[in-house]
C-alpha cells in the first residue's frame, strides 16, 4: 500500500493529553467532534488544517501516557493515513494498530512539516520527494501486521474468530 | 534457566515454560473497564454482535472517571455501562465506591493473575503480584469476550532497592527519582521487578504507589514478588485463601539490574510537563502553589491521607493556597471519617471529594486556571492533564503536599512532621491511628474557643 502526504512534526513526549484532551472528556461517544480537537494543545491549527493522506510525525515516547484508545482513533479520523516517531508508548502503539492507523518506527530529525512523502507499508520505505531523501522503518511484529491488515482488531476478530498470532 | 516473575505468571497460563521476547496467546484472570473507556469497548463489541462476558464475576466495570458525572454526555455513557453490566451479569462498581485501581486490588487481585485492565494505570496491580497492564478498549472489548488477550513476554528491569527511608522520605520519592534515572520511556516495553530488603520490607499502601507508577517508565507491568506482607493485606481483605507465594528464579535473566540505595534519599518534585523531570526538594522550595491535591490511584490511601493528618492536623493553611482531597476509595473514606482524618481536613479548609478520578484526570473536581502552579500526589503533570493547558503540574508525596498546603509554597515536611521519637514526649501526641476520643474532644474545644 502506497501512501501519500505532508508532514506535520512535532517534538519529543506527544501525550495522550495533547492528542486527546481530557477537557473533552465528555465527547468521548460523539468521535467526529473529538476529532476537531485532535492535537489542540500541541498546535490548535493541526485539526483545522490537516489533509487527509498527511502524516503526524513526532520525535521519541509518542503517545505516552493515559490508555485512551480515541487518542489514535481521533487521529485516523482527521485523515492522518500513518503516524512517525522514533518510538511510541507501549499502549499507544498497540491501539494504534487496533484501530487501524499504521505507526512507523523511523528516524526522524530531518522530517519537517510540510516535506512530502510517499510511504510503501509492505516495502518499509519512506520517500521524502521534497527532500530527495530515503528513510526505512522498523518493520512490525507479525501479529500487528495481520491485525492492520485486516484493519484493526474488531475487524480481525471478526475475520478468523479469534487471534491470528502467525 | 531461570525465570523472571513476568515469564513465571505467562507460563503458567499457557502451560509452557515462556521466555522473553515470545508472542503468546494467554487466557486472562480479570478484566478491568472504567467510564472513560468502557463504552467504546462496549460499542467494539456491538461491532462484532457480542454481548457478553468470559465470566462475569471477572469483569469489573468502574464509574470513577467522572464521579459523580457532571455533564449530561457523561451520564448518558454510564447508563451505557450499566446496562451492559446488567445484561451480562459483569460487575459494577458505581458512583462513589472509588478509583478502579484501589477498588479492584482491595476486591479482586490474586497474586498470579493476569489482569488487563482500560486504564493505563491497571499495573498497580503488580503490587499483589498479579501481572497487570493497561491496554486499550478494543483490547480489553475482545479479552474480556473471549478471555484472552496476546502479549509480547516481556523483558525485565530488576531494581534492587535497599537501605531505610530516611525521615519525611516515603516511597513516592523513591518510584519519583527512579523515574528521573530511567526515563519517561526508559522501560518502554519492559517489565519491572522491585526487589531488596527495602521492598520486603515495604508496606502494601507503598507498593501500590511503585506499581502504580511503573507505567510512567514507559513499563508494560511493576511487580513485586508475593510475600507475608502480600498474605496479610490479602487476609485483611477477606481472601487470605488466595494467597500464594509467586517469586523469580535465583537465576532468572534480566535485561538490565539497577540498585539504589534510599538511605540518603531527599524529597523528590516532579517539575511540569514530565513526570521524569524529577528534581531534589531542594531545587524547588519556594515555588509558589495555587492548589494542592492529595489523593489518586498513587497516594490517596488511608496511610497517605494520615501523613497528611499528621501534618496539618492543628495548622492553619495558607490562605492562598485550595487544597483539595480525594481518598481512593469507599472503604478508605469510610475509615478516614472513622479515625475523625476528614473532620480536620474540613476543618483545615480543604475540599474533600467523593472517591474518584475527577480533578487528576481534568474531568471535574479541581481544574486549575491559567498560569497556576499545581503541587499533586497524582502520578502524571503531562500539559493539559488536570483540564487546564495553561497551568503547571509539580508532583510530590503527601508529606510535601500538606508541608506545601501550610505554607502555600513547596515547603519540607520534615519541619513539620513529627520525629517518631519525639513524637511519644510531644504536649500533643500524633499518632497514625487518628485522635484518641479524648484528643478530639480537646480539638472540638478549641474550634469553639476560636468562634
Amino acid at each position: 500500500m502506497l501512501l501519500k502526504g505532508k508532514v506535520w512534526k512535532f517534538g519529543d513526549d506527544i501525550s495522550t493529553d495533547l492528542i486527546a484532551p481530557g477537557r473533552f472528556y465528555h465527547l468521548r461517544s460523539n468521535l467526529n467532534e473529538f476529532a476537531k480537537h485532535v492535537m489542540e494543545d500541541a498546535d490548535p491549527t493541526f485539526a483545522s488544517q490537516v489533509q487527509a493522506g498527511d502524516f503526524l510525525v513526532g520525535g521519541k515516547n509518542f503517545g505516552l501516557g493515559s490508555s485512551r484508545e480515541h487518542a489514535p482513533l481521533i487521529i485516523k479520523m482527521a485523515g492522518v493515513s500513518a503516524v512517525m516517531a522514533k518510538s511510541f508508548a507501549r499502549i499507544f502503539y498497540r491501539n494504534a494498530i487496533n484501530v487501524g492507523l499504521p505507526v512507523l518506527v523511523c528516524e526522524t530529525d530531518k522530517l519537517e512539516t510540510g516535506d512530502e512523502l510517499e510511504v510503501d507499508l509492505e516495502k518499509g520505505l519512506i520517500r521524502n520527494l521534497s527532500k530527495g531523501l530515503t528513510l526505512d522503518f522498523k518493520p512490525l511484529p507479525k501479529v500487528m501486521i495481520n491485525i492492520l491488515q485486516d484493519g484493526g482488531l474488531v475487524a480481525h476478530i471478526e475475520k478468523h474468530k479469534d487471534f491470528k498470532l502467525d | 534457566m531461570g525465570q523472571t516473575l513476568s515469564e513465571r505468571i505467562i507460563s503458567e497460563h499457557v502451560n509452557r515454560k515462556v521466555t522473553a521476547g515470545e508472542t503468546v496467546l494467554t487466557p486472562v484472570d480479570l478484566c478491568l473497564l472504567q467510564d472513560g473507556t468502557a463504552p467504546l469497548a462496549i460499542r467494539q463489541l456491538g461491532k462484532l454482535g457480542l454481548e457478553k462476558v468470559f465470566n462475569p464475576k471477572r469483569v469489573v466495570f468502574f464509574i470513577d472517571h467522572a464521579s459523580p458525572s457532571p455533564r449530561r454526555e457523561l451520564s448518558n455513557d454510564h447508563t451505557l455501562i450499566k446496562e451492559f453490566a446488567k445484561k451480562t451479569g459483569a460487575q459494577l462498581s458505581d458512583i462513589g465506591g472509588g478509583i478502579s485501581h484501589q477498588v479492584i486490588n482491595e476486591f479482586y487481585v490474586n497474586p498470579g493473575d493476569i489482569l488487563i485492565g482500560a486504564d493505563s494505570h491497571t499495573c498497580t496491580g503488580g503490587a499483589l503480584c498479579a501481572f497487570a497492564t493497561g491496554l486499550g478498549s478494543s483490547d480489553v472489548a475482545i479479552g474480556m469476550a473471549l478471555g484472552k488477550t496476546w502479549f509480547r513476554v516481556p523483558e525485565t528491569f530488576k531494581i534492587v532497592i535497599k537501605g531505610k527511608f530516611p525521615f519525611g522520605v516515603f516511597a513516592k520519592d523513591l518510584i519519583l527519582h527512579l523515574i528521573g534515572l530511567i526515563g519517561a520511556d526508559g522501560a518502554t516495553y519492559k517489565a519491572l521487578e522491585f526487589c531488596g530488603e527495602t521492598i520486603e520490607n515495604l508496606p502494601m499502601h507503598d507498593r501500590l504507589t511503585l506499581s502504580n507508577m511503573a507505567v510512567e517508565a514507559g513499563a508494560k507491568v511493576g511487580l513485586i514478588a508475593s510475600d507475608k506482607i502480600t498474605q496479610k493485606f490479602l487476609q485483611r481483605m477477606g481472601r487470605g485463601n488466595k494467597y500464594r507465594k509467586i517469586k523469580p528464579d535465583s537465576d532468572a535473566v534480566y535485561d538490565r539490574v539497577i540498585e539504589m540505595d534510599v538511605s540518603r534519599l531527599e524529597p523528590q518534585i516532579s517539575f511540569p510537563h514530565t513526570v521524569d523531570n524529577t528534581r531534589p526538594l531542594s531545587k524547588a522550595k519556594g515555588i509558589r502553589i495555587q492548589q494542592v491535591f492529595l489523593g489518586t490511584c498513587t497516594n490517596g490511601r488511608l496511610e497517605d491521607l494520615a501523613i497528611f493528618y499528621n501534618i496539618v492536623k492543628g495548622r492553619k493553611r495558607d490562605p492562598q493556597t485550595r487544597v483539595i482531597i480525594n481518598p481512593a476509595s469507599r472503604t478508605i473514606y469510610l475509615q478516614a471519617i472513622e479515625r475523625g482524618y476528614l473532620e480536620e481536613f474540613v476543618r483545615f479548609g480543604a475540599e474533600v471529594l467523593m472517591p474518584g478520578c475527577g480533578p487528576c484526570v481534568g474531568v471535574h473536581g479541581g481544574i486549575p486556571s491559567d498560569g497556576e502552579n499545581i503541587l499533586s500526589t497524582m502520578n502524571r503533570n503531562f500539559k493539559g492533564r488536570m483540564g487546564n493547558p495553561e497551568s503547571f503540574i509539580y508532583l510530590a508525596s503527601p508529606a510535601v503536599c500538606a508541608a506545601t498546603a501550610l505554607k502555600g509554597e513547596i515547603a519540607d515536611p520534615r519541619e513539620f512532621l513529627p520525629q517518631p521519637k519525639k513524637a511519644i514526649k510531644a504536649k500533643k501526641p500524633v499518632s497514625l491511628k487518628g485522635p484518641s476520643p479524648k484528643s478530639k474532644a480537646k480539638s472540638k474545644t478549641s474550634k469553639r474557643k476560636k468562634k
